[in-house]
């Protein structure tokens, strides 16, 4: 054809088949155009789904981390304390009297204004009072200053959560107790700044005493237990499975088996642990142990897979130099290959091990969401974890726990970054091309 | 306490019995060690291995069954007043006496009588099997560890061949830990069909799987005589596949489409800088999913529809608007679309990944007759990589039925057969997690019927697994 010339087709046919060709061609390029667009719209819906939940968890928790605090004269009057009976004291009542002299208020007989009074003060007053008492009884009969938190209602007052707008009987807090909280805020007796409590308490039933510190220790526990068990064990099989044992059926079952394992869902892992450990081998229940135990279970397989690319990983050259100086077996996989694949190793026993702490459905099926109020005892007390703790907060009822609900998820997020990132620069740091 | 400091003693024992049999390595090849087979440190090691590991073994496997023994051993013999109280009142008593034998507070039951002597009996009996057990561990232990000296210190000499035998241990060690994933595997199997079988013996399989309605009623005493409950599954079924349907049609197109547009058309830059934040979204814990979907989706969709019905109220369709005024937060739409979030990172990646297995060469050649790159994703790269993507919707589909805490915080406890996204429903997850929870009675139907949905979820995930691994297998040979 490429003797014809174009003159040769004839003007009419010519531009005829450009035009269509033309048209063709700008269809085509319309839906690259269109196509592209797609791509592009995937990545930025994904992105924005991204945005807005790391912005709403941030923007509904940060608040958490801010509190305020109310120091003022308590009058430890005789009449109300009894010595002799420390505990048996109505410290919240002391403390309410405190309040209304400050608020130059009086009681009426019902005892209205003190109980909603108390319904703005914590509980954390009284426990202080008591304490001091019990370390110095000489104390009856004088004025201390103490100085808490308020009631988390006050407090999402004060941080402009609860509006005065908002219609009276729609708040948990009526027009007067805004009015007394104002009042305090005017004379100088309240101060904000950060929100220490937050990480040295643990659970309570009151959410502005209630804190993430035992569900991080419980935290720590339980990945202590499951990266005693996981990590060895797992680089210690995927050892095995890739430098010592023969390809046979026997190893394509292990294989298949490990690569099924790691994709079964978490949830069946729980119910494992349920009747092998508890109901079996009698482990306590809610305890940092059993806990470990099965999320050692479940992020074997992972440590496996990782650990098996990273010996892959390793040149073939590296054991045939030591095989040739006369080296073992043995010692040609652990003196040379094994701490070659370490970094690869090690990123990928963090990342399973992050994994296993954002992990909370297996731990629902052995007792973790019980409510438990103080540091974890040991490895086999009642204990509960960050995830779980979330779980639980969020079913509160009060709307100041779902503020603590979001500030934990923080701190479980800081946590998992802070993991992810070890493994990154252990990556770039020690890895190596070949 | 008493196992730890008696491991201790065992590891103490150990090291002694690694310097003696390195000494005498050394002495009987008359202090040269270069006449050794192996290197003095070996023969320490092998005489170290006997003396410690199989005590060691004997220690832990008396700490983890030494309860059951006891147990087993007291209630060998039942006497005849303990024998007539109810089946779960004898737990209690034998419960009752091993606390008292073990100082630790028994439960609130007052014995008096006959019973009171017969737990005093129990009560010194425990004590004295506990005794037994323990001391009878320990001095096994001891024996063992002893013997296993005696064994290996002898045969130490300079042309015995120690490193050998110490790698036999070594690779002996291996192979247990990898069989401990096979038995993990095992443990799974067994405690799911054991439990799942006792189930079915209360309630027929057949009425379980096809059975349309779902109302475990709830066991709080052993004694209450109430409904015995409706079993039927499907509806939890129906549920978990509409959440899992709406999960896909959110996960699918976007997960698709990302992963096309990062390895074909992004610029390294931007694939650096995405690939990282998609991961962050996969690193998110579900259970923050949950949070995300119960506290700020729910409202806000409920909100939008509530809307719309208002909107549409004294329109032509008064039934929609009513409806549509009365939706509430929990609707199978809030779980499936966050669901769908959650899995836009997994389905992304995996796609990523198989694009990229596709060969530079066919995209040439495609280029080369002149195709666009849309028109060669579309016509040559996605068919090439079609069962790879196959593959990976399926492990997707797998995640997103066994996906527990998104669906326990958003979806609801109402097991309601429908196909209707803004009702709630209920899934096997969640129906598995409310069961569980709590202090329950173990043997009841109610109990055990989550075991039967754990096989049932057990059984469906793998099915997807190996399906869409046999699928990858197959089809990967192609281009390699």
């Amino acid at each position: 054809m490429t003797d014809v010339t174009p003159s040769a087709l004839g003007p009419v046919g010519s531009a005829a088949r450009l035009s269509a060709m033309e048209a063709r061609l700008k269809k085509r390029h319309r839906s690259e155009v269109w196509f592209k667009a797609q791509g592009l719209m995937a990545i930025t819906v994904a992105m924005v789904f991204l945005v807005v939940l790391v912005g709403r968890i941030v923007g509904q928790g940060y608040t958490t981390f801010q509190t305020h605090t109310l120091s003022m004269p308590v009058y430890l009057n005789p009449e109300r304390i009894d010595a002799s009976d420390l505990e048996g004291v109505n410290y919240d009542y002391i403390v309410a009297e405190a309040t209304m002299k400050k608020l130059g208020v009086q009681d009426d007989d019902l005892g209205t204004t003190s109980g909603k009074v108390m319904d703005l003060i914590s509980r954390d007053f009284g426990f202080q009072l008591l304490n001091q008492l019990k370390a110095d009884k000489s104390l009856i009969g004088k004025t201390v200053t103490v100085t808490g938190p308020f009631k988390a209602d006050a407090d999402l007052y004060f941080k402009g959560q609860i509006k005065r707008s908002t219609a009276q009987e729609d708040r948990k807090l009526d027009d007067q107790q805004l009015d007394w909280l104002d009042q305090m805020k005017k004379d100088g007796s309240v101060k904000s700044g950060f929100n220490f409590a937050f990480f040295t308490n643990s659970d309570s039933t009151e959410p502005e005493q209630a804190g993430v510190l035992g569900a991080v220790v419980g935290s720590a526990m339980m990945l202590l237990i499951t990266a005693l068990i996981a990590v060895p064990v797992g680089v210690m099989a995927a050892v095995y499975l890739e430098e010592f044992a023969a390809k046979n059926r026997w190893t394509d079952v292990i294989e298949v088996n490990i690569n099924n394992l790691a994709a079964v869902p978490s949830i069946v892992y729980g119910l494992l642990g349920l009747a092998l450990f508890i109901n079996w081998l009698h482990v306590p229940r809610s305890s940092p142990l059993v806990g470990g135990l099965v999320l050692a279970l479940m992020a074997l397989p992972t440590v496996i897979i990782a650990t098996r690319s990273a010996l892959k990983a390793v040149p073939p050259s590296i054991r045939e130099a030591a095989l040739g100086v006369g080296a073992s077996k043995t010692q040609t996989v652990f003196h040379h290959v094994l701490p070659l694949a370490m970094p690869g190793v090690m990123t990928g026993a963090i990342l399973s091990l992050a994994h296993a702490l954002g992990e909370t459905a297996p731990l629902l099926m052995i007792g973790m969401v019980s409510f438990v109020p103080g540091v974890p005892e040991g490895f086999t007390g009642a204990a509960t974890v960050l995830p779980v703790q979330v779980f639980i907060w969020e079913n509160a009822s009060e709307r100041a726990f779902h503020e603590r609900t979001a500030g934990a998820i923080i701190v479980l997020l800081v946590f998992m970054i802070v993991m992810n990132a070890a493994a990154v620069i252990l990556r770039r740091r020690f890895e190596r091309r070949w | 306490m008493l196992i730890w400091l008696s491991l201790l003693f065992l590891a103490l024992f150990s090291s002694v019995a690694f310097m003696l049999g390195r000494g005498r390595a050394v002495k009987t090849a008359g202090g040269v060690a270069r006449v050794l087979h192996s290197l003095p440190g070996y023969y320490g090691t092998y005489a170290a291995l006997w003396a410690g590991v199989p005590a060691a073994l004997l220690l832990l496997l008396g700490a983890m069954f030494g309860g059951r023994v006891e147990d087993a051993m007291l209630q060998a013999q039942r006497p005849a007043v303990v024998r007539a109280l109810a089946v779960d009142r004898q737990a209690v008593f034998f419960s009752d006496a091993q606390a008292i034998a073990s100082g630790i507070a028994p439960s609130e039951i007052a014995y008096e009588g006959e019973l009171k002597a017969a737990l005093d009996i129990k009560v010194a009996e425990a004590q004295r099997v506990d005794a037994l057990i323990r001391y009878s561990v320990l001095a096994l232990a001891g024996v063992l560890a002893l013997a296993g000296f005696l064994l290996a210190f002898p045969r130490l000499s300079a042309d015995f061949r120690a490193r050998n035998r110490v790698e036999g241990w070594v690779g002996g060690l291996l192979l247990t830990c990898s069989i401990a994933a096979v038995l993990t595997t095992v443990g799974i199997l067994m405690s799911l069909v054991w439990e799942s079988w006792r189930f079915f013996q209360t309630v027929s399989p057949i009425s379980f799987l096809l059975g349309t309605e779902w109302n475990p009623q709830i066991a709080m005493r052993a004694d209450q005589v109430a409904a015995t409950g409706a079993f039927g599954a499907v509806p939890l079924f129906a549920g978990t596949f509409l959440i899992m349907l709406i999960a896909m049609a959110v996960a699918a197109p976007v997960g698709l489409y990302s992963a096309i547009y990062l390895s074909e058309y992004a610029s390294r830059p931007v694939r650096a800088t995405i690939k990282p934040l998609l991961e962050i979204l996969a690193g998110v814990p579900t259970v923050v999913y949950g949070f995300f979907a119960a506290l700020t989706v729910g409202p806000l969709f409920r909100a939008f529809f509530n809307g719309i019905g208002a909107a549409m109220a004294g329109g032509p369709f008064p039934g929609v608007a009513d409806y549509l005024m009365q939706v509430q937060n929990q609707m199978a739409l809030v779980a499936g679309v966050v669901m769908g979030i959650m899995l836009i990172p997994f389905v992304s990646s995996l796609s990523d990944d198989i694009i990229n297995a596709v060969p530079q060469t066919l995209r040439d050649g495609s280029y080369a007759m002149g195709a666009t790159k849309s028109e060669t994703v579309k016509r040559v790269v996605l068919p090439a990589a079609l069962p790879g993507i196959m593959a990976a919707m399926l492990l997707a589909v797998s995640r997103a039925v066994g996906e527990t805490m998104i669906v326990t915080m958003a979806a609801g406890l109402q097991a309601k057969l429908t196909a209707n996204p803004l009702d709630t429903v209920t899934t096997v997850t969640v129906q598995i997690v409310t069961l569980l929870t709590g202090d329950q009675e173990f043997d009841s139907a109610k109990t055990l019927s989550a075991f039967g949905l754990g096989l049932t979820l057990f059984v469906v995930t793998l099915g997807l697994n190996i399906i869409a691994l046999r699928i990858v297998q197959k089809y990967r040979e192609q281009y390699d």
